[in-house]
């Protein structure tokens, strides 16, 4: 269990998916405009995520029970499109309202490497099913925990735009607050071992 | 499409919609793997041979795969080639396998390669495909370079292991905030340089990818913002 809680932490804070990882910065730059699209996109990511998982550790022990292993990169990133396909479909028929709400982040999510790269990684680090399944629901909270902190800050436009020196304005000054966000992070380095 | 000169298509890719610099695409492998020189230039080298072999055959089948499926089939062909590169990778240059862990699979969901395939080696001729995955490949690496040379520089004071000054080192660009860093200033220069002509779009948007045409996020946010207006 204190095993579980370490996977769980470490994860969330100090190898945080967005922000020392590096997994999923298209949608963490993307996406974090708005509040509203932050919160949303972390809801689908974090359940896609975890699903995902669910699906892909069963499929690895079958890979490797055939000694095909290596086929691991093509059948993974089929078996989450189709996932994403069929959760789609599903939502659409039985869960409306959660489809409202995440649907129109999950054609987006099929083309994540934060997905693609937590369900790899689980495998290579040798987790159990349980311990992949925390790793997963993790990766995917330190993932919302970073987007939605991120989209407020840019929400809250901290700094005015007339102060931003040119060449800086738009693109380089979202890197730049990445950069102390991902700092500020850095301070959780070797807390859990 | 206009016929546009050979010539154009391969430098097209390299400097006038550079992936990383100008399109901003790509973005996770460019910072992840850029903390070294050798990263990054093994990181370009897979991606570019991924990128150009999914351009041709893609280009070969475009008359082939439906349109509606055209997503799901571009992903199986590049998660093959990719498939090729790591195995290739892996029996010549394992420490390179080791590094770059894995960013080498994931090359197969890396926005460069499905969108070129879907905004060029869908339309056009193989030839010109080719060409536009060796531009956009070398625009690719070059970028990537240059980020790996700065941060390896600066970070420890070495270029590709070899010591440039002894004893400097600013531990800052070699980790994660560095990568931030150094992406956000290179884009500061180039837009200095050209007096911010050179990036069209200077945000990340949706319009830069792949799913954008499947995707309803844009549409979404449109009728937000419109209901936002009519209230």
């Amino acid at each position: 269990m204190a095993n579980l809680i370490v996977i769980f932490l470490s994860i969330v804070l100090v190898n945080n998916f967005l922000l020392s990882q590096f997994l999923g910065i298209c949608s963490f730059l993307g996406v974090s405009n708005k509040m509203s699209s932050a919160v949303g996109m972390s809801g689908a990511v974090v359940f896609v995520m975890v699903l995902a998982e669910a699906v892909t550790w069963p499929v690895q022990q079958l890979l490797d029970k055939y000694e095909i292993g290596y086929l691991q990169t093509v059948v993974f990133i089929l078996v989450i499109a189709a996932l994403v396909q069929f959760v789609e479909m599903f939502m659409k028929k039985f869960l409306p309202s959660l489809q409202k709400a995440l649907g129109i982040y999950l054609p987006l999510i099929t083309t994540n490497c934060a997905i693609l790269g937590a369900t790899i990684n689980a495998i290579t680090y040798e987790y159990s099913f349980a311990q992949s399944m925390v790793y997963a629901f993790g990766a995917g909270c330190g993932y919302a925990v970073a987007m939605i902190l991120f989209a407020g800050i840019r929400e809250e436009k901290l700094y005015s735009d007339d102060a931003i020196p040119t060449p800086f304005k738009g693109v380089p000054i979202i890197l730049v607050s990445a950069t102390i966000m991902s700092l500020s992070f850095m301070g959780f380095t070797g807390m859990f071992q | 499409m206009e016929k546009k000169s050979k010539l154009s298509i391969l430098t097209n890719g390299i400097i006038k919609e550079n992936p990383v610099l100008v399109l901003l695409i790509g973005t996770c492998p460019t910072l992840a793997t850029s903390s070294t020189l050798a990263n990054a230039l093994g990181m370009g080298a897979a991606a570019t041979v991924v990128l150009i072999c999914s351009n041709i055959v893609i280009s070969l089948l475009r008359k082939v795969i439906p349109d509606k499926v055209r997503i799901p089939c571009y992903i199986v062909l590049i998660a093959g080639f990719v498939t090729i590169v790591q195995f290739i990778v892996k029996a010549y240059a394992p420490a390179l396998d080791k590094s770059l862990g894995v960013f080498l699979p994931l090359i197969v969901v890396n926005c460069i390669i499905l969108g070129r395939a879907e905004a060029f080696a869908n339309k056009n001729t193989v030839g010109a495909a080719a060409l536009d995955g060796i531009g956009m490949g070398i625009g690719f690496t070059l970028a990537l370079a240059a980020m790996g040379a700065i941060r390896e520089f600066f970070g420890t004071g070495c270029l590709l292991g070899h010591t440039i000054i002894p004893n400097f080192s600013i531990g800052f660009f070699n980790l994660a905030p560095g990568g931030f860093f150094v992406y956000g200033i290179l884009i500061a220069i180039l837009m200095a340089a050209t007096k911010g002509k050179a990036l069209k779009n200077n945000s990340f948007s949706c319009g830069v990818c792949p799913m954008y045409n499947s995707c309803n996020l844009a549409e979404a946010n449109e009728e937000i913002t419109q209901k936002g207006a009519e209230a």
